[in-house]
């Protein structure tokens, strides 16, 4: 069978760089299956964050060739053989060692976030179609590679003042819940500097659940953000305009 | 005392963050005590995050006449009687409660027409029971289980992996693990210890099952001397992947099959309906993975070794509206369509209905202070776990740890840790690093799992059974000798070094049970004692530890109380 090359970064967040590994291609393989063979044959301290080998748990994000991807979703024969495969780890993010990154801002960022609570005299009837809309959302499984993706994180380090895409992923999952009863408009105007997305649908592009994540979430958001906090005369202008827009 | 080590001091230290121990983390936050949660992975990632197919719970939404005395028969029927009754009982009537409460912290279900909790059909279930979220389940669950212990407040220690229980004599004290990011050690000091830490697949080969599952929370437990439970029931799913070769073992879930999936072996014939009639596709999974394995066996399988399941009779819309997950797994990972074409299938190692002995009520071990829910504790099972029990399980009995664990520690003191235990801990774990030669822990992982799959798989019987046990033995002199390069920092060799040990001792306490069950019952088959036997069907295999000996003994299953048993007679006929 063929053998590919994989053109691995090796090292901490202080030195580093990359290493070329051969391995042999079998059919159907993933990049993951190909650092798991480096980890048995060559490199056993190669490291590697993985769970569910199905796209299910988002563990395993890595920059493939450039692209961000799931490395347990990737296939060695979509990629150009020919060539060394490029494997680096997530660029908005810390280094820990090799693929490894220190993923922990997510976490305090998702802190901050109220979780559901049910509005008095709720009945819990809820219609199929209002959890198609909100199930879209609630599909994420945190590899958190629109995070990676983000200009305002990946290239201005906005991490103090903007929470990134899947925040306004789960914020958007919270509100639309048919019970929710919480507002977190201020949470996301203030802490979350929603104002700070411009929109650039890079975030959409990447994930891997295909949540449509500018249009769907962060734009409805914003709205909700201008109702609840500008002038309602800002708003009337809007609307009028969207009419015209239509037309 | 070891000035030298971070510690960490909690009421009650989860260990495992997958349904059981959030569940039984949020439990013992409400009782006011203070709680340490530590995982191997980030959190969000274990294995409750990967259930597909749903959970468990007699609402009866959907077939009204559903209740928890069926549930419980059920329960019972698909682990041959050989559950722990009164965990079966709390369960079926428990788990419905435990759904709701669920939706109440803010998890949405699939509906029916009038807007309750949709539920589906699964194997072994008389009714339409699983509620469910498409077949992303467990995502669901975790995510709601998650958020909600993070607000409540509890500590998380993600990334941290516990090698050692630390013990002041006959009670729990503690904990000893390490940072899997830089490698250093850590001390964790409680008052009770809720062991939550799920399976031991990854002792096969072929599994569903990812590198977290070495079996860790039993190991622990067996090495305090707590007591382990039915370890010879593993559960082979039917229906795993078989092709390409790198997702070989990965789940498709039954839910396939409570959608109206059929199976056929290569010549096209619904093979089923040899093996049981009545239910087919939604025989138990013990029927229905040895089902497909006779099929390859004699001659009838796939191309690649399985058996054909069809869902494309289906509207392509509503499969992939209820399987959305198990379309992208085949489209992107085997180039299969599944609206248009079957897929391959055949078993992978999936689930342990063995591990920590428990109190029903309380999940409390045989030792002080130290309990056990989830896929890790043992008894609700039996010989067979039923599609769906398990999420229940983990709400139902993580809930009831997590109270027990919080009022044990209400009536304890701290206490000094033994340095003497952690000095030993600390031993354990860096000898790979001070042996120049010897041998690489994956060239012992393989063996182990080539053994594991060849002589303790679907099919056992005494001779298999006991040279498995003997390589077993060997390999234990082999962990001796392991080597690792590179460094502590974030280093899945050495860690690896240190599942071994786990994952031995697990699949020696398997194999022993193993031969000591003289019977085929549930996920247990043996060829040399093909049937039932009544005698056998009245005890369970109890493993513990004597000195360095693994001691196994049997126990009668107590009496069922007259109420219960009624209810199973009231079954009698129905059913297989
Ligand atoms: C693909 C798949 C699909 C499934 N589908 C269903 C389904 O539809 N319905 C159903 O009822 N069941 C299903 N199951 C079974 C069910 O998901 C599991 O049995 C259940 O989630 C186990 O939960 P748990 O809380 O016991 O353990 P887990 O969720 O596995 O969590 C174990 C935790 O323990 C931690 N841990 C382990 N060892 C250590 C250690 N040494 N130190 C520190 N932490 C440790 C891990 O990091 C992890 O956080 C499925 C299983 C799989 C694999
Ligand atoms: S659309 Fe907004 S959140 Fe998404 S990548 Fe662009 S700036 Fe970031
Ligand atoms: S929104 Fe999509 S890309 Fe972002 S973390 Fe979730 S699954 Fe990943
Ligand atoms: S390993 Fe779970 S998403 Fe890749």
């Amino acid at each position: 069978m063929a053998d590919v090359v994989l053109r691995i970064f090796r090292g901490t967040r202080e030195n580093g760089g990359t290493v070329d590994y051969q391995v042999p291609v079998a059919p159907g393989m993933v990049v993951l299956d190909a650092l798991h063979h480096v980890q048995k044959h060559q490199a056993p301290d190669l490291a590697v964050r993985w769970n569910c080998k199905a796209g299910r748990c988002g563990s395993c994000s890595a920059e493939v060739n450039g692209r961000p991807r799931l490395t347990c979703k990737t296939r060695m024969d979509a990629l150009p053989q020919d060539k060394p495969v490029t494997i680096l780890p997530m660029k908005s993010f810390p280094v820990i060692k090799d693929l490894v990154t220190d993923v922990s801002w997510n976490y305090k960022v998702n802190k901050s976030i109220p979780a559901f609570q049910a509005r008095k005299g709720t009945d819990w009837k809820i219609r199929q179609e209002d959890i198609d809309r909100v199930q879209e959302f609630r599909k994420c499984i945190e590899c958190f590679l629109c995070q990676n993706v983000c200009h305002v994180l990946r290239e201005h380090n906005k991490h103090e003042q903007f929470g990134g895409p899947r925040f306004f992923v789960r914020v958007a999952g919270l509100e639309m819940h048919p019970f929710d009863g919480v507002s977190r408009a201020a949470l996301l105007k203030d802490q979350l500097g929603i104002g700070f997305c411009n929109i650039t649908k890079c975030c959409t592009e990447v994930c891997p659940e295909e949540i449509r994540i500018t249009d769907n979430a962060i734009i409805p958001l914003k709205e909700r953000v201008v109702d609840e906090f500008y002038d309602p005369v800002l708003r009337l202008v809007k609307r009028i305009r969207g009419a015209r827009n239509e037309t | 005392m070891n000035a030298e080590f971070e510690t960490h001091e909690h009421d009650v230290l989860i260990i495992g963050a997958g349904g059981a121990g959030l569940r039984a983390a949020i439990e013992a936050l409400a009782q006011g005590a203070s709680v340490g949660v530590v995982c191997k992975s980030l959190l969000g990632k274990a294995h409750t995050v990967m259930a597909e197919g749903g959970i468990a719970a007699a609402m009866g939404n959907v077939d009204s006449a559903d209740n928890w005395r069926t549930h419980f028969r059920d329960t019972m029927q698909g682990g041959k009687f050989l559950n722990n009754w009164r965990m079966a009982q709390i369960h079926a009537q428990e788990s419905s409660e435990r759904v709701v409460e669920l939706e109440q912290w803010g998890a949405l279900f699939d509906r029916t027409e009038d807007g309750r909790i949709l539920q589906r059909a699964f194997g072994g279930h008389t009714y339409k029971r699983l509620c469910h979220v498409g077949d992303r389940t467990g995502l669901e669950m975790i995510r709601t289980l998650q958020d909600r212990g993070v607000q409540m407040g509890f500590d998380v220690y993600m990334e941290c992996t516990i090698t050692r229980l630390l013990k002041d004599g006959d009670r729990i004290a503690g904990a000893f693990g390490y940072w899997r990011e830089n490698g250093r050690f850590v001390v964790f000091k409680a008052k009770s210890v809720v062991l939550a830490t799920g399976g031991i697949g990854k002792a096969w080969p072929i599994t569903s099952n990812s590198w977290e599952y070495t079996g860790d929370g039993m190991a622990l437990a067996y090495e305090v001397g707590a007591e382990l439970m039915d370890m010879e029931f593993v559960q082979f799913h039917p229906t795993g992947m078989v092709w390409p070769p790198g997702v070989q073992g990965l789940l498709v879930t039954e839910a396939v099959r409570g959608e109206g999936g059929i199976l056929r072996n290569r010549t096209g014939e619904r093979f089923m309906e040899r093996y049981d009639p009545k239910r087919m596709e939604l025989s138990t999974r013990d029927v229905v993975a040895r089902a497909i394995f006779t099929e390859v066996r004699e001659g009838r399988g796939t191309e690649h070794g399985g058996a054909f399941l069809d869902i494309s009779h289906k509207p392509a819309e509503y499969v992939k509206r209820k399987l959305p997950s198990m379309y992208h797994q085949f489209l992107e990972l085997a180039d299969v369509d599944i609206t248009k074409s079957p897929m391959e299938v055949g078993p992978t190692c999936h689930y342990m209905m063995g591990g920590v002995r428990v109190e029903a009520e309380t999940g409390a071990s045989t030792i002080r202070g130290l309990f056990a829910a989830g896929e890790a504790a043992a008894g609700l099972h039996g010989a067979n776990r039923l599609g769906g029990n398990s999420l229940s399980d983990l709400l139902v009995f993580g809930k009831r740890a997590g109270l027990a664990a919080a009022q044990h520690a209400k009536g304890q003191t701290t206490t000094p840790i033994d340095a003497a235990q952690i000095d030993q801990a600390e031993r354990e774990m860096l000898a790979p690093f001070e042996h120049q030669t010897g041998e690489s822990p994956h060239a012992v992982h393989g063996d182990l799992q080539q053994i594991m799959q060849s002589l303790v798989g679907i099919y056992r019987n005494e001779e298999d059974l006991k040279s498995a046990l003997q390589s077993i033995g060997q390999l234990r002199d082999r962990i001796q000798n392991l080597t690792i390069g590179g460094s502590r920092m974030f280093n899945p060799g050495w860690h690896l070094c240190g599942d071994l040990t786990s994952m031995l001792t697990v699949s020696e306490a398997v194999t022993r049970s193993a031969i000591a069950r003289r019977e085929s019952r549930g996920a247990h088959s043996r060829l040399d004692y093909a049937n039932l036997d009544a005698q056998s069907g009245k005890q369970n295999n109890i493993i513990v530890r004597r000195g360095s000996e693994m001691i196994l003994r049997q126990e009668p299953i107590p009496a069922m109380p007259a109420d219960l048993q009624a209810i199973l007679d009231e079954g009698k006929g129905a059913g297989a």
